[in-house]
């Protein structure tokens, strides 16, 4: 295909003034994405506002009341690229009540940072953020304990913040995720994409080089194959006036022509017959492609439907469990009907109990009987008909849904399979 | 057969970005303004329902200042396809008392688009435009969602926007509201311009170097034809040119450029230093420029 490159995503996360947009500004101007123009935007604003260095900051803050209150509140995205691979980062805001923003942008990224500010050490905002990341299953996270330049690149500050954040390691119950501790300066550029001589005693890669050395068989997720159909395609051209063909994007592992399938939720049994993109044909598909697929016998599909290899058959209920992150202004309580959307298929949803709410400074759970915004908490629902799940630790897109509020019908949270 | 399909991940993005439009609207449109990333879209619509037809039409907001060559290939393509195009005429807005034509220096038909864009939005009734935005072009599209719901005025609530969780797309909306959609938000220049290389997809001429009357003003290229406001005092040279983005003559800046193959151009972006909104004077008036245009329904 045409870029070969391994694509990463990227949230960084990090409180108020731990210097989250400088790194990001860094990252870019190190990797020379910076062009010219907006170097030149961030030469004059740094000058504008009395700064004897240039203010990074200045390259993602993008909307106006961001740049009057110095702070970010929204997720923006940014790209860059070295030869080897594409990087895209969520770069989302801090604040207590932004954990939104921060679910939102974890649930697209395969790595995170979190930083630390190395003059205040671990706080509470970095248990919270590190607590999000282990719900969302962020499998890479890098710890970046930045400013390290304010406290003269000294080791032993290094090694108590580290050795903070290990314990808290201790404390979550995530144990796939691989934590790599970086020493930097972003603002002076230490160890982010060159290696810092202010911090001789620190051996390991720069955040640059950490990332550029991540294979993509250690960002994929392969378990089983789902594929949700999204459109029925039927051409009624003479050329193809029996075409009849599934579209979609497989998720989880590989299908092949000759696979026998489940169709969920009908549970027919056929055999992929073909498998199309755009005017080739393919024997088999690799997971994270958009595809469109004909089936060896004539069975009723239609959108919201899922097909499964037969031996690889998901969970199906129309009763489930899940943790819950309300990422609206209206609250989730007992009694609450609400569209749930899984994938691409949406049923009516019902909440049966509220079990507890959950803190994200790892301090435990509490009892409650409603969500908030920015609450997380453990929620049983009753649907309309079954959905076919796997638990979001097996299968982050076929473990997570959207809840949509059906008056405003706005997304109004987010949840993950128990 | 016996290959094997590897994706390409933004492509695959976009394609299940496309379909969801197709999926979950009534009457989707594609705003086409005939430049690379509109033509990018034809191509993924075209992969995303094949050997379908492309499910939905094609709108022109036509300022009467396109590059002629624009006009041209934009024909030529609809037939090539066998698409559907709607062309709507800013200078029927204009006749019409409903906007003021900008007079001086810096006059261009860019903004009052908005207006003949949103009538044509209420006339066709139109519930999702496709539109080839992307978030790497201007720091206030870096915010922008893949589904962007705005109100009966087009308006963008910047502070009021649907969160995007996984790839789970939320295209619900009241009556009167319309969702615009930006299926490669993910994309940077480089992968629109690498992706057309190996597609081998057809662009205008004017993306190649080529000979053209000029005239600098501000450190920009401006092309020298009666459309564009011209000072006595500013002189017209013959330069050869290409143009990196594709809006109509009054707001798009040229580049000093030989390259006249894609092969030559993606080479040349590759070590340009400067972004591809550097050549928009549209953006140049103000800091916020872009903010504020989207904020009143601009595309």
């Amino acid at each position: 295909m045409s870029d070969n490159r391994k694509l990463i995503k990227i949230a960084t996360a990090g409180s108020v003034d731990d210097g989250k947009s400088t790194l990001i500004g860094r990252l870019l101007y190190d990797t020379r994405s910076l062009t010219n123009d907006k170097l030149e935007a961030i030469e004059r604003n740094s000058k504008q506002k009395g700064f004897d260095f240039l203010d990074f900051s200045l390259a993602t803050d993008g909307l106006v009341a961001e740049r009057e209150q110095g702070i970010t509140i929204d997720v923006a995205h940014i790209y860059f690229s070295t030869e080897k691979t594409n990087y895209i980062i969520a770069d989302t805001p801090g604040h207590v009540e932004y954990t939104r923003n921060m679910v939102t942008g974890a649930s697209t990224s395969q790595v995170a940072i979190i930083l630390v500010d190395a003059r205040k050490g671990v706080i509470e905002q970095t248990y919270r953020h590190f607590f999000i990341n282990n719900l969302l299953r962020v499998n890479h996270v890098v710890v970046a304990i930045n400013k390290m330049d304010l406290v003269d690149f000294d080791e032993d500050t290094y090694l108590n913040i580290k050795g903070d954040f290990e314990a808290l390691i201790e404390k979550s119950n995530y144990s796939f995720e691989q934590v790599t501790f970086i020493p930097v300066s972003a603002l002076k550029g230490d160890n982010i994409a060159g290696k810092s001589e202010n911090m001789p005693w620190y051996v390991g890669n720069t955040l640059l080089d950490h990332m550029e050395v991540l294979e993509p068989q250690d960002l994929k997720e392969n378990t089983a194959a789902r594929f949700a159909v999204q459109y029925v395609i039927r051409p009624k051209t003479d050329q193809y006036h029996d075409f009849r063909g599934f579209s979609g994007k497989l998720h989880g592992g590989p299908f092949a022509v000759g696979d026998e399938v489940t169709v969920l939720p009908s549970f027919t049994k056929t055999r992929i017959k073909s498998i199309h993109f755009f005017d080739q044909t393919y024997e088999v598909a690799q997971p994270g492609s958009s595809v469109t697929i004909t089936l060896e016998n004539e069975v009723n599909v239609s959108r919201g439907d899922m097909l499964v290899k037969s031996t690889e058959l998901p969970q199906s209920a129309k009763e489930l469990s899940a943790i819950i992150c309300q990422v609206n202004h209206t609250s989730l309580q007992v009694g609450s009907k609400l569209i749930l959307q899984h994938g691409v298929n949406s049923v009516l949803a019902k909440v049966q109990s509220i079990e507890h709410l959950i803190q994200t400074d790892f301090s435990g759970e509490i009892p409650a009987d409603r969500l908030q915004l920015n609450d997380i908490g453990k929620v049983n629902f009753k649907l309309s008909k079954p959905i076919h799940y796997d638990p979001y630790t097996e299968n982050r897109d076929n473990g997570s849904f959207i809840l949509i509020n059906e008056g405003s019908l706005d997304t109004v949270s987010v949840g993950f399979i128990q | 057969m016996s290959n094997i399909l590897i994706p390409n991940p933004k492509e695959a993005e976009s394609i299940h970005i496309i379909r969801e439009v197709a999926a979950q609207f009534e009457r989707p449109v594609l705003l086409f303004s005939g430049g690379k990333d509109s033509i990018t879209l034809v191509r993924l619509a075209q992969k995303a329902f094949y050997p379908a037809r492309i499910p939905f039409p094609l709108l022109h907001v036509d300022t009467g200042h396109n590059f002629p060559e624009t006009i041209a290939f934009r024909d030529q393509l609809v037939e090539e396809l066998g698409l559907e195009l709607i062309v709507r005429k800013v200078q029927d807005s204009i006749d019409q008392g409903k906007v003021r034509e900008e007079k001086g220096r810096y006059s261009s038909r860019n903004t009052l688009q908005t207006t003949t864009l949103l009538d044509a939005i209420e006339e066709f009734k139109f519930d999702a435009c496709i539109g080839g935005a992307r978030r790497d072009e201007e720091k206030a599209r870096a915010k922008e969602r893949i589904f962007s719901v705005r109100d009966d005025f087009g308006q963008w609530d910047e502070k009021n926007q649907r969160p995007e969780l996984f790839d789970m797309l939320n295209g619900r909306i009241h009556q009167g509201q319309n969702v615009r959609v930006f299926p490669i938000s993910n994309w940077t220049e480089l992968d629109v311009w690498e992706y057309i290389k190996t597609e081998n997809i057809k662009i205008p001429s004017i993306y190649f170097a080529h000979k053209r009357e000029i005239f600098i003003r501000d450190g920009m290229i401006w092309t020298a034809n009666e459309h564009v406001y011209r000072e006595p005092h500013e002189e017209v040279l013959e330069e050869m040119v290409r143009f990196r983005t594709v809006g109509d003559m009054t707001c798009t800046a040229a580049v000093l450029s030989t390259a006249d193959t894609l092969e030559t151009v993606v080479e040349e972006i590759k070590s340009s230093t400067i972004s591809e909104r550097g050549a928009r004077i549209d953006d140049k008036r103000s800091e916020a420029a872009m903010e504020n245009r989207k904020k009143v329904g601009y595309f």
